[in-house]
């Protein structure tokens, strides 16, 4: 398998990755730039795919000029903006540029974004084109239909370990690995405990789990995310922490560390997501590594 | 039934331009049961009309306008009073009011949105089940329809916007999927959960759909 994430966690390294977001405008230098300052430290870069269903240049461009740049991406797709034809010539596209990893997504509310009256698509939902992604590797399209040669994506998909009641969401879970992931990156988690029960539950799917680390730089910023980013809840000690720091900003980071140190020991990596503050990533990969 | 809602006054008048004689037809069945095309709701419309300096030439409410015979009937018996108006102003579904435009042949103005086939949930409250989708997912899914419950419609469980049970485009709402997999689990049958429902056969949702019973 040509993914080096994908080497990395076979070889049980504790794999790092982060997140840029494409830009909304078609110049891509500052994510080329963001990309360029968190890329050193990290195994592969998310690329977010209109995130939170805001119009921003298309991930498997912006994921495309990653690789140009000799770095890896995790390309995200979303089943809320592509038919199921235009997720497998996305997909088919991506092969062709040299993306090896794929993060198979439902896709927030369109709703909730800047194209609030567009139509959602959700032809397909992330364990159908999980399947999807697996057929294509298996050299045939979603119908069984041969391709001009099979792809080679390493491909993931969501979980939410903190999320209540879990116990509903735990079949999904078990169909995505049977539909074909190989990796989970989280939501973000905030409880190691909780984490810990999420690993012991999932071990028998055979599926690597990389641990979401939200970096958080206020109490006020925790309660905005509370408020209106769906599936994100800081809980009130990180908030009470945050609110009670000097420099909340540096408290955000400390505590981000802290918790992806403590993922060493639970699971097989942490995805970091700065939240646009790129600068934090390194001293928190440095915390993680020694 | 199909649950509609009036339009806004001003739209329909609006939409009434350049002519001053008006017919007002309302349905006897689900838009009287909505509040928006039955014999109340076409009397007042009648008396804001006259007010706005409109002549309303007559009013019917046709026991359902949906029935093409049925409609092209009972404009027939009314011929004189929709011959002389400008327009045909019809308070029912999007279906009743073509069954007008057709058999009229008259211009004909929409005064309701359709929105949705509606279960009641008491007077005058109704909730969307099911969205005519032609095929049917409820012997899976615990009888919740995740086609139309899931605000995102997806077929093999919850989304990552679930938070506490509830759905994450209106927290208001519980997610379909807590829903399916709490009543399963009480009839003992969330192992029916473990298999992958594969894709919509969207080839259902072409239109104009039509269906002729065999004699």
């Amino acid at each position: 398998m040509p993914s080096l994430l994908a080497q990395s966690l076979s070889a049980n390294k504790f794999v790092i990755t982060a997140e840029v977001a494409p830009p909304k405008g078609g110049d891509p230098s500052a994510l080329l730039r963001s990309a360029a300052d968190v890329a050193p430290c990290v195994d592969a870069v998310n690329v977010t795919d209109n995130q939170g269903a805001n119009m921003r240049m298309t991930p498997l461009v912006a994921a495309g000029l990653l690789v140009a740049e000799g770095i890896e991406p995790i390309l995200q797709l979303t089943c809320r903006d592509r038919n199921r034809l235009a997720l497998q010539s996305d997909l088919l596209g991506a092969a062709a540029l040299g993306i090896h990893n794929i993060l198979a997504l439902t896709g927030d509310d369109i709703g909730c974004g800047d194209h609030p009256h567009g139509m959602a698509v959700f032809d397909l939902d992330s364990v159908l084109l999980l399947q999807a992604v697996s057929a294509l590797n298996r050299g045939v399209d979603m119908n069984g239909a041969p391709l001009a040669g099979a792809t080679h994506f390493f491909v993931g998909a969501a979980a939410a370990p903190e999320v209540e009641p879990f116990a509903s969401t735990r079949p999904k879970l078990a169909k995505k690995a049977t539909a074909g992931a190989r990796f989970f990156q989280t939501q973000a988690v905030f409880d190691p405990r909780r984490l810990a029960m999420f690993c012991d539950t999932v071990r028998p799917l055979d599926v690597k789990v990389i641990a979401g680390i939200l970096v958080i730089k206020s109490a006020r910023m925790a309660e905005f995310i509370n408020r209106n980013i769906p599936g994100l809840k800081v809980p009130q000690t990180v908030i009470e922490r945050l609110r009670g720091a000097n420099d909340p900003a540096a408290e955000g980071v400390r505590i981000a560390a802290e918790l992806a140190g403590q993922c060493r020991t639970i699971c097989d990596g942490v995805h970091i997501m700065s939240m646009g503050r790129d600068e934090v990533v390194p001293e928190i990969v440095a915390a993680v590594r020694n | 039934m199909i649950v509609s809602t009036q339009k806004p006054f001003e739209e329909i008048l609006a939409a009434l331009e350049g002519g001053s004689r008006v017919f007002i037809i309302g349905c006897a069945k689900c838009a009287t049961v909505c509040k928006a095309g039955g014999e109340e709701e076409v009397f007042r419309m009648q008396e804001a009309l006259t007010a706005a300096a409109k002549e309303v030439t007559g009013t019917m409410v046709i026991d359902e306008t949906c029935h093409m015979p049925r409609t092209a009937r009972d404009l027939r018996s009314r011929r004189d009073q929709v011959d002389e108006a400008d327009f045909l102003l019809v308070l029912s579904c999007g279906a009743g009011i073509q069954s007008v435009a057709e058999a009229s042949g008259k211009k004909v103005v929409a005064g309701t949105d359709s929105r949705f086939l509606g279960n009641i949930r008491r007077f005058g409250q109704f909730e969307q089940r099911c969205s005519l989708c032609g095929d049917c997912r409820l012997n899976d899914s615990g009888g919740v329809c995740p086609v139309t419950v899931c605000a995102k419609g997806l077929l093999n469980g919850p989304c990552g916007g679930m938070e506490d049970g509830a759905c994450e485009v209106d927290r208001n709402n519980r997610c379909a999927w807590v829903t399916i997999y709490e009543r399963l689990e009480r009839q003992g049958r969330v192992g029916g959960l473990d298999a992958i429902t594969q894709a919509r056969d969207f080839a259902h949702k072409r239109h104009p759909k039509s269906l002729t019973l065999e004699k």
